[in-house]
């Protein structure tokens, strides 16, 4: 449906240094289905969903939309973003204060080439804005408006030209976080229903993992990994992949033998001997990086059996509602796990770390 | 965001995206080629003419250094320069002292009933200076002057206790003139400074003396210099005080001095200009630093954004000395010029307030100019005048705005300097500058209505720029993104989405606007011709008349006229007003 081939953008910043924002990106997005770009800020993500919107002119690449060429740098094709079609919602939503809720949404009718009676206009923003739960604030202006009815008019008014793709640029971040959590799953039932074509750009991994069938992990104006959000989150194919997504411990380890039953290894980390698995093949002597998930670090204060035991004791706690983090010091290193609330170890006592070896990925230390 | 610079037509759709495109770059290129033309042609003729001996039906102008060498080998130009100097100087930190105590009392102080006070501050912007002048000689001329009059009757003596045809008369007519602007851009200044750095000061320690020296007076600085820089910069181009109070005793300053070269026979184009030029280099020189000055204020940003108000001080009972102060200022700005008006247009002749003269009250004067023959003519002139340049300027302007904060298109920061570049110009100087590049030039507008309406367009041009560009730079760029991303041709953007949402802007531009051109002298005064006065300059012909009285009924009903359209203006404003997002 959405075919991005090697775009490349770049730009002078106020010194009139080139910055390139966007380097070789490539991804395709299904009909109907949610693609996530995500990254910190500065990554690229914004440019590369300008880029696609058409408000920002890519330096060379190829931007399809349904077969069609939005912008192709080899076939100089470059369509004005009034012409694309595109819904799109903005950060800060820009919902047009002279307007009422009504107006902001019959504008996209009222401007567009296909011209509509007043009647069907009536009826399809009404539609509209019956989807998103506005129905009854028609006549509201729009500043009277709150930040979480502002974001649902914003999607209507993306929606109402029942457009071919839907651009999403980190629409729930100026919400609080109640409301966030709220906004995230009826985004997420309303593209579901819809079935429309959605990128979504976020820098908040969670809203990633939540919302998208797919996910580009981006970094310094590169894709570094895309993936299902459980690819990503389990999967990470790089240090920073699985340093953004998620809170990770990193340990510094040396493959010492393949095991016999399965396809992981046997390691020595800084934390001592630890049975890991793996996505490569690894050969004796190779020095890998190993990431364990706070959450797989099982705490208790009898020496459990089984591999993958570790004797530490407990250097400081953070009670945080849901779930206690406990830094444990193994050594000269610090571990950090996240434990049931249930658990309960005091500071100063010795404890024992046990890791699931599937939960102990091994991952190239290039990046 | 290159959707402005480069755009490549898809095949498909050709001929539309080219009709598109042309209406965009046809209004882009229109405005601009506008702006260019407005600016710089008048500029380039005034420096041609200073540099050749006047075209006259016998004689071909011819290039010549005379007009420089005339200017500046006599020993005359040194006291004018001197003269016009001290004027601007005095008028300038006299304006300056009394604006920024009145801010400070008002922003800083416990003075009661101040927010009355800054209500009624608007009120001197609105009295022309050729009328506040007028007044000024009726209140202190040393022998009509209704002020010496009172006073050596109270004390019985020939004592002349103030004579407003001097020097320092001069600068206090001007000072006073100009301490409103003084006052509103000293509070801009207070109020944007953060409270919390003065009571960081105040917690460290410090004493109010040294809070004000050391504190808020350094923090201050830019604007304190800046507006400084802009009241001397306005006391140079300023010319009704110094052609009704400075010429009758033979003081000039250069506006007057261009004046005078212009108006004997055979008048001395040539000297005016280089006279002209002259005092443009000083004016560009003053509003150069000044641009300066406050692009670099970034530096000094003290603007928080925080809605919190500063601790008033606590002034105990010298708070009833500050609202006397308050008072008494608002009567020799407001109340005595409009009560010496209102006095002398209800006289058949002009005399000093009596019981005698009290019998004699006449609505003559009014019934008389009410019947006046130009009096019509001249106001629609005016109102014509008024309307139209606002209009072509905030739109116009708008545009220009548009191109300079929206887009990289390059080159747009010299767009923007040449829409600023007629603030360099003296009123007069520029009426002289359109002058000479219409007589040589004729395309027909010399002489008609025209000639004026380009002026004002011309001159007024920076102050829409600023109006346009304030709240152009509060619209957040989505807003217009989300437009083009709804299917909005860019026409459609600017009109159904830009347009509105500067629309607080504009109409404050449009109305500043149009208040300063109908105040307009100094530009019109080179300009006018039978058929073409406004109401500025039928004042200004009354006087030269000696028709005190007449003028007086005039000026009492043009005041009036003014103050009601600021209020309804101000109705409209708040009316039509879009709500803040």
């Amino acid at each position: 449906m959405l075919s991005v081939k090697k775009l490349y953008t770049e730009y002078p910043n106020d010194r009139g240094e080139v910055v390139k924002a966007a380097q070789d990106i490539s991804f395709e997005v299904p009909e109907g289905k949610l693609f996530t770009l995500l990254g910190p800020s500065g990554c690229g993500k914004t440019t590369t969903l300008r880029s696609i919107a058409g408000l920002e002119r890519p330096k060379s690449g190829e931007i399809t939309v349904a077969g069609t060429a939005v912008y192709s740098s080899d076939k100089n094709i470059f369509i004005q973003p009034n012409k694309r079609n595109f819904g799109m919602v903005f950060q800060s939503y820009a919902i047009w204060p002279h307007m009422n809720v009504f107006q902001n949404t019959s504008f996209p009718l009222d401007v567009g080439s296909r011209k509509f009676s007043k009647k069907e206009i009536e009826e399809r923003v009404m539609r509209v804005l019956t989807t998103v739960g506005l129905d009854e604030f028609a006549g509201r202006e729009a500043t009277k408006m709150s930040g979480g009815q502002q974001q649902r008019l914003a999607l209507a008014r993306a929606l109402v030209m029942e457009p071919k793709l839907l651009l999403l640029d980190e629409p729930l971040s100026n919400l609080d976080a109640k409301l966030r959590e709220r906004m995230r799953f009826e985004l997420k039932r309303m593209q579901r229903e819809l079935g429309l074509t959605t990128l979504y750009v976020t820098h908040d991994q969670s809203e990633a993992l939540a919302l998208s069938h797919e996910i580009a992990v981006m970094s310094a104006g590169h894709i570094v990994q895309i993936g299902s959000p459980r690819d990503i989150y389990e999967r990470p194919s790089n240090k920073f992949v699985a340093d953004f997504v998620g809170l990770t411990n990193f340990l510094d380890a040396m493959v010492e033998a393949p095991e016999a039953n399965n396809s992981g290894y046997r390691v020595n980390s800084t934390i001592g001997q630890l049975s890991v698995t793996s996505f490569d093949r690894l050969g004796k002597g190779d020095s890998v990086l190993i990431s364990v998930r706070p959450e797989d670090v099982e705490l208790t204060e009898q020496r459990p059996d089984g591999p993958n035991v570790i004797e530490g004791k407990v250097d400081f706690k953070v009670f945080l509602g849901e779930y206690l983090d406990y830094q444990i010091k193994v050594g000269e290193h610090q571990v950090l796990a996240r434990a049931h609330t249930s658990v309960k170890v005091a500071v100063g006592t010795t404890v024992y770390l046990r890791m699931n070896p599937e939960k102990c990925i091994t991952i190239q230390n290039n990046l | 965001m290159e959707t402005v610079g480069q755009i490549r037509v898809p095949p498909v759709s050709k001929l539309a995206a080219w009709r598109r495109i042309n209406l965009q770059w046809m209004i882009v290129g229109i405005c601009v080629a506008m702006v260019a033309y407005l600016a710089l042609m008048p500029l380039g003729f005034l420096i041609w003419q200073s540099f050749f001996t006047p075209q006259t039906a016998t004689k071909a102008a011819k290039f010549t250094l005379d007009n420089y060498a005339t200017a500046y080998t006599s020993v005359e130009t040194l006291r004018l320069l001197g003269s016009s100097l001290h004027f601007a100087v005095g008028s300038a930190s006299g304006a300056f002292v009394i604006g920024t105590a009145l801010a400070w009392m008002n922003e800083r102080t416990n003075t009661p009933f101040k927010s009355v006070f800054f209500a009624l501050s608007i009120v001197p912007l609105i009295i022309p200076g050729i009328l506040f002048t007028i007044a000024w000689i009726l209140l202190g001329s040393p022998k009509i002057g209704i002020l010496n009059l009172l006073l050596q009757n109270w004390f019985s003596t020939d004592y002349v206790f103030f004579n407003v045809y001097s020097m320092w008369g001069m600068i206090w007519v001007d000072a006073l003139g100009s301490s409103p602007l003084a006052f509103l851009l000293m509070t801009a200044a207070f109020r944007s400074m953060d409270p919390s750095l003065e009571e960081s000061a105040m917690m460290s320690g410090a004493s109010i003396p040294q809070i004000a020296w050391r504190i808020t007076l350094k923090l201050t600085w830019p604007a304190i210099f800046g507006t400084l820089l802009i009241l001397f910069v306005l006391a140079l181009e300023a010319f009704e005080v110094p052609a009704l109070l400075g010429l009758p005793v033979g003081i000039q300053v250069f506006t007057s001095a261009i004046y005078q070269a212009i108006h004997q026979y055979p008048s001395k184009i040539g000297l005016a200009s280089s006279y002209a030029v002259t005092l443009l280099l000083i004016t560009t020189v003053g509003i150069y630093f000044q641009s300066r000055l406050s692009s670099q204020g970034s530096k000094y940003s003290t603007v928080t954004g925080k809605g919190f108000r500063p601790r008033a001080l606590d002034l105990g009972k010298w708070r009833y000395l500050t609202a006397a102060i308050f008072i008494v200022y608002f009567a020799l700005i407001v109340v005595l010029p409009f009560l010496v008006l209102i006095w002398s247009s209800l006289q058949k002749f002009y005399s000093v307030p009596s019981m005698a003269a009290l019998q004699n009250l006449t609505f003559d004067n009014y019934k008389f100019m009410l019947n006046y023959p130009t009096l019509a003519r001249s106001v629609g002139n005016s109102a014509m005048l008024a309307f139209g340049s606002a209009t072509i300027i905030m739109l116009v302007t708008s545009v220009i705005c548009w191109i300079v904060v929206k887009t990289k298109m390059p080159g747009r920061w010299a767009l923007d300097n040449l829409a600023s570049l007629p603030l360099v110009f003296p009123g007069l100087v520029l009426g002289l500058a359109i002058m000479v590049f219409y007589l040589n030039f004729d395309i027909g507008v010399y002489g008609t209505i025209w000639i004026l309406l380009i002026a004002y367009v011309t001159r007024f041009l920076p102050y829409g720029l600023r109006a346009n560009t304030t709240s152009m730079l509060q619209i957040h760029k989505e807003l217009e993104e989300s437009a083009a991303m709804s299917g909005a041709s860019w026409g459609s953007t600017f009109w159904r989405i830009l347009l509105p949402l500067l629309k607080p802007g504009l109409l404050a531009g449009w109305i500043y606007i149009m208040i300063v051109s109908i105040r307009e002298l100094g530009t019109s005064i080179l300009l006018y011709s039978p058929g073409t006065e406004v109401i500025s300059i039928m004042i200004w012909e009354l006087w030269e008349n000696g028709q005190y009285v007449e003028l007086s009924a005039l000026g009492v009903m043009f005041i009036i006229a003014l103050f009601v359209l600021v209020m309804v203006a101000q109705l409209v404003g708040k009316k039509y007003g879009v709500k803040e997002a």
